[in-house]
């Protein structure tokens, strides 16, 4: 395969890790954090740290990385996840430029300048079967009694906490689920570019997730997939119009968000079951349309 | 039942609640009438652990209440929000089954979710549809019967009556008999006095966070100046 169209594809691959713990978290859970490049920050330096300085295989950094990422979410959690709607977004964003800048200034991990010569161990297959890996879990969580009581977090707090559900247990493990797939992401990113460095993991970087999980549609496995097939291979389609090109990103996801406002497929999922579901609802509403005119016309007769 | 003991909450410099006491007998139905503002609605969350009181007791049946909602739900309270608060992105059947969160008795999870169909013949019929396609009527029906499936003891409800066309109004007040005798424990926060108190055996009135009056439904229905305020009366209202 071309290694050009390999490389978009490890690239959509890593970014799908880290959209779809996203995806736990704002589009089930309803938690926006525009932090999340700190996880993944922290997941390639814990991985770099796993390959490089103790020489440990791929799959021990991978581990690694998403069990340190998950770890710090807990910290984080324990501090932040109390904190309602807007306050807990604003601190999450100083958590991604606080990790951001703590690796900026230490010296032993490179750095502002980076660390370099990691080991080259990403391939189109590990990433894919990662990325598989991932996707059955993550749907199952959603599907599970916990994917439910999520979504109950999500829609209407004060009322899962009258039913008895711990909101702060689901928005921790939703907290958890997101930062350990991110560090994951992040490990996949370090070991595919074999260089790091604390400005991949910036805010822009926070906010591209987060774009592509509401563009994909909140509440939806399979929009986040969506969108992130799209939004990482829209700037490449339109690599040909070099400068221009961002602008074309950034045009496509306001006219997708002015038309479609709950996202692409926001709170369905591209399933048998679920396609059956949406087709079966439009002829319902069609059928009402129609009953409605055929009693209009009735009526002016 | 339910024992509150000079009871004082305040949201920031409010005083919303300053010394209420008041209690519930086990099958009783007990309502609280007062005004927009009077603390009806704080009284409540307070009970159900939301928020913080600065001074006072709760207790239920013997237990101190304290400010674990997950707690409290367990002990037996469980409480129909204002405003319903369904998921509105969840089926109805998941709506309910939300409310046995705590539960791990599949067998009388099921029971109890076949009784609340019995009492909601509608939401059988929904079971399967999106709670927020639900007209109000039904979204009051379904925050009830989510409450229910807790298996609490004493249910608290705010407002069930808000917003809803009259018919539905006293089909509501209907349905808070019928859940009294699958034995249960009411308490009824209602801007609607006049149906609260007929459905009612005790009444408390309360005004800007305190206890002015109590008693029996059938005489706070009687009584002149809560005629006058809430039940509207011709009699001219007593200076604020």
């Amino acid at each position: 395969m071309d290694a050009y169209i390999q490389g978009i594809i490890i690239l959509t691959g890593i970014n799908l890790l880290a959209v779809l713990g996203l995806s736990v978290l704002t589009g089930f859970t309803g938690l926006f954090s525009f932090g999340h490049a700190g996880f993944m920050a922290i997941g390639a330096y814990v991985g770099a740290i796993f390959s490089s300085k103790l020489g440990l295989p791929f799959a021990a950094a991978i581990v690694a990385a998403a069990a340190g990422a998950g770890a710090v979410s807990v910290l984080i959690g324990r501090l932040t996840l109390k904190l309602k709607g807007d306050y807990f977004c604003i601190a999450t964003l100083g958590f991604g430029e606080a990790i951001r800048l703590i690796l900026n200034n230490w010296k032993w991990a490179g750095g502002a300048r980076g660390w370099d010569n990691l080991p080259a161990s990403v391939t189109i297959w590990n990433v894919l079967i990662v990325d598989a890996i991932a996707v059955v879990l993550v749907w199952n969580l959603l599907n599970s009694r916990h994917g439910r009581n999520m979504v109950a977090v999500r829609e209407e707090e004060l009322a899962a906490q009258m039913a008895g559900v711990n909101v702060f247990r689901y928005k921790m493990i939703a907290l958890f689920v997101s930062a350990a797939l991110a560090g994951m992401a992040g490990a996949f990113m370090g070991h595919y570019m074999t260089y790091i460095t604390p400005k991949l993991f910036n805010m822009v970087k926070s906010t591209d997730l987060t774009i592509i999980v509401i563009f994909g549609g909140l509440g939806s496995v399979s929009g986040s997939i969506l969108g992130t097939l799209l939004l990482t291979a829209l700037p490449e389609i339109f690599r040909a119009f070099s400068q221009w090109r961002l602008v074309f990103y950034g045009l496509a996801v306001i006219v997708i968000m002015v038309g479609r406002p709950q996202g692409l497929i926001g709170g369905m999922e591209l399933t048998p079951a679920g396609i059956r579901k949406i087709a079966a609802e439009r002829r319902a509403k069609s059928a009402l349309a129609a009953a409605a005119k055929a009693a209009e016309q009735g009526g002016e007769e | 039942m339910l024992n509150v003991r000079e009871l004082h909450v305040s949201y920031g410099g409010i005083r919303a609640l300053r010394g209420v006491s008041l209690e519930v007998n086990e099958g009783e139905i007990v309502t609280i009438i007062g005004a927009n503002g009077a603390g009806k609605s704080t009284l409540l969350n307070t009970i159900s652990g939301f928020l913080k009181p600065a001074k006072g007791e709760l207790e239920f049946k013997g237990h101190k209440l304290g400010r674990q909602p997950a707690k409290i739900v367990q002990l037996g309270i469980c409480h129909v929000p204002e405003g319903r608060l369904v998921f509105t992105n969840l089926t109805v059947r998941d709506n309910l089954l939300l409310g046995a969160y705590l539960r791990t008795d599949r067998k009388a999870i099921a029971a109890d979710l076949e009784k609340v169909y019995a009492l909601f013949p509608r939401l059988k019929e929904r079971e399967r549809q999106l709670a927020g396609t639900l007209s109000g009527g039904e979204q009051q029906m379904l925050a009830m019967g989510r409450a229910l499936m807790t298996d609490g003891q004493l249910v608290l409800m705010d407002e069930p009556s808000l917003g809803l066309a009259p018919l539905l109004v006293k089909t509501v007040f209907e349905i808070i008999v019928e859940i009294r005798k699958l034995g249960k424990t009411i308490l009824l926060v209602e801007q609607n006095a006049f149906k609260a108190l007929e459905v009612a055996d005790r009444a408390y009135v309360l005004e800007q966070g305190k206890v002015v009056k109590s008693g029996r439904a059938c005489d706070i229905a009687q009584d002149p100046a809560v005629r006058a305020a809430y039940l509207g009366s011709k009699s001219v209202a007593g200076g604020m």
